[in-house]
């Protein structure tokens, strides 16, 4: 089942395009990496997808039943969130707010997924600690876990290891793949090609020329070849 | 001392005071944590100049209940800045400076142009500092005060959660569908009533204060949302109590009594914060 469908989309602050002619389509279950460049344009299509910003063209078609209550988003952290004082509950159970609606408290079964979704992160354990004094890879869980309130469906994921340290990297990595096995969509920005060859289906990349297909027929292809050449060759 | 203490009690002025002075306290707290952490706060010093302009030309204007034209006056001025902040932060910046500085400036300039009355400096200085206004209030301006006060208590423990949602993260609020800009017009809206009911306690230069410190010294102590915003509240209500009891004791301005009590409160937080985590 088809989820989301961009066509012939671009996209750009106050009117500048930063990319254009972007098509892609994800169904159900898919693993989606995005890679390019930095300032290639990732973070503001992923905006875009989330009607953070208007796209300047082109279309964003959600799949039946898709949109505001099925989406979860991980961004990156921000300046505030560093000194924030708020526990680790009030952050995860904060992912039920677009199930309330008109309500103005959380109910029960909104809190009850705030707890499952705690346990599915291994978080429990933090519930009552401030987040600020967190390491990085807990506080990704604890973001994660947020996302998982909002969403049963689709998870989009702003470079989600980004700052963390190799281990930590490997046990985030873990527990999207563990996501996607429970057939939740990932799109995941990644900075990290090597691990997005291993654990996406498919790639979009983004930049000058735009790819987008599985990721077979991404590493044949010789937009690959080039970025690879460059990107790799650092990470590796 | 205790005896004086009955006497002053027993006067309606000074138990008028101590209910407004309580309700506002407990308002201006509130908010004082989103505030800080939205880098909102030079919206609330802004505002607070705006204010006192507004309450300069409804002085000019002779108006009998001059809070029935500052409290719109600030409240458009709110929604004003909260849209040129948004777009660009250097440009929100300098409107929040012209438009504070300017309205401080008419304000000023206004009053020594119409004025009527004979002690000009007098005025100016309890509008600024807020000195004896507090323990002048009449019968009608209590119930406003009272009546703004709950509708403001009443606002946030209903949008508390979503207050919190576009406090902590406005991207993944807005993804999630929640109406971020609807939000903060709400929270500068209410922003704005505070500060026109805190004029009448400490003054509109020393608003920021009112709002800042308690949260701040909450800050210190407590780690979750919900304990900051109830501590900084039963913190702010105590500080003001003691203020306006040592002013009404002492003789000292009610305003500026408050703030110390205040920044007292954030030191002693802050040496508290300070051996807890040596011992911890």
């Amino acid at each position: 089942m088809e989820q989301l469908q961009c066509k012939d989309l671009s996209l750009g602050y106050e009117g500048r395009a930063v990319l254009s002619g972007v098509n892609f389509s994800v169904s159900a279950g898919d693993y989606l990496c995005i890679v390019g460049e930095n300032g290639s344009g990732k973070s503001t299509l992923m905006k875009t997808i989330l009607g953070l910003m208007k796209p300047l063209g082109g279309t964003i078609r959600w799949g039946e039943g898709m949109r505001e209550n099925e989406i979860g988003y991980l961004p990156q952290q921000t300046a505030v969130q560093k000194d924030f004082p708020a526990t680790v509950w009030e952050i995860v159970l904060s992912g039920c707010q677009s199930r309330t609606g008109r309500r103005p408290f959380y109910s029960k079964a909104e809190k009850e997924l705030a707890r499952k979704n705690m346990e599915r992160m291994g978080i429990t354990a933090f519930a009552r600690r401030c987040y600020r004094q967190l390491s990085g890879g807990q506080q990704q869980r604890v973001l994660l876990a947020r996302a998982l309130c909002a969403t049963q469906k689709l998870l989009l994921l702003d470079e989600p290891v980004s700052g963390l340290d190799p281990k930590v990297t490997a046990e985030m990595y873990d527990l999207i793949q563990g996501l996607n096995r429970e057939d939740v969509t990932i799109i995941m920005i990644s900075h990290d090609i090597s691990a997005a060859l291993h654990f996406a289906s498919h790639i979009l990349h983004v930049g000058h020329d735009i790819f987008f297909g599985t990721v077979e027929a991404y590493q044949s292809s010789p937009m690959a070849k080039r970025f690879l050449d460059t990107e790799g060759g650092e990470n590796a | 001392m205790m005896d004086m203490l009955r006497q002053y009690l027993s006067f309606p002025f000074v138990q008028y005071a101590l209910v407004v002075g309580v309700l506002i306290a407990l308002c201006s707290s509130l908010l004082g944590v989103t505030l800080v952490l939205k880098r909102f706060s030079f919206i609330g010093d802004g505002l607070s100049h705006v204010a006192f302009g507004a309450m300069a030309v409804a002085g000019v204007l002779h108006l009998t209940n001059d809070m029935l034209f500052v409290l719109p006056m600030t409240v458009l001025c709110a929604i004003l800045l909260l849209r040129t902040g948004q777009n660009t932060k250097i440009k929100g910046d300098a409107a929040v400076a012209m438009i504070s500085v300017g309205a401080l400036a008419m304000g000023y300039l206004l009053l020594n142009l119409f004025s009527t009355s004979s002690n000009l400096s007098g005025d100016v200085c309890t509008t600024l500092f807020g000195s004896t206004s507090i323990l002048t209030l009449t019968q009608a301006e209590v119930w406003l005060c009272v009546g703004l006060s709950s509708a403001v208590v009443v606002i946030f423990l209903l949008f508390y959660n979503k207050i919190f949602a576009v406090t902590f993260d406005e991207d993944f609020a807005r993804a999630c569908g929640t109406r971020v800009e609807a939000y903060n017009l709400l929270i500068a809206i209410v922003i704005a009533v505070i500060i026109v009911l805190a004029m009448n306690l400490v003054g509109s230069l020393l608003i920021s204060a009112l709002i800042i410190f308690p949260a701040m010294s909450a800050m210190r102590l407590f780690r979750s949302f919900r304990g900051v915003t109830v501590c900084s509240a039963a913190l702010s209500v105590t500080c003001a109590l003691l203020g306006i009891l040592i002013s009404i004791l002492g003789g000292t301005p009610v305003g500026s009594t408050i703030v110390a009590v205040d920044i007292a409160a954030f030191l002693i937080f802050s040496v508290i914060a300070w051996l807890t985590r040596k011992a911890g």
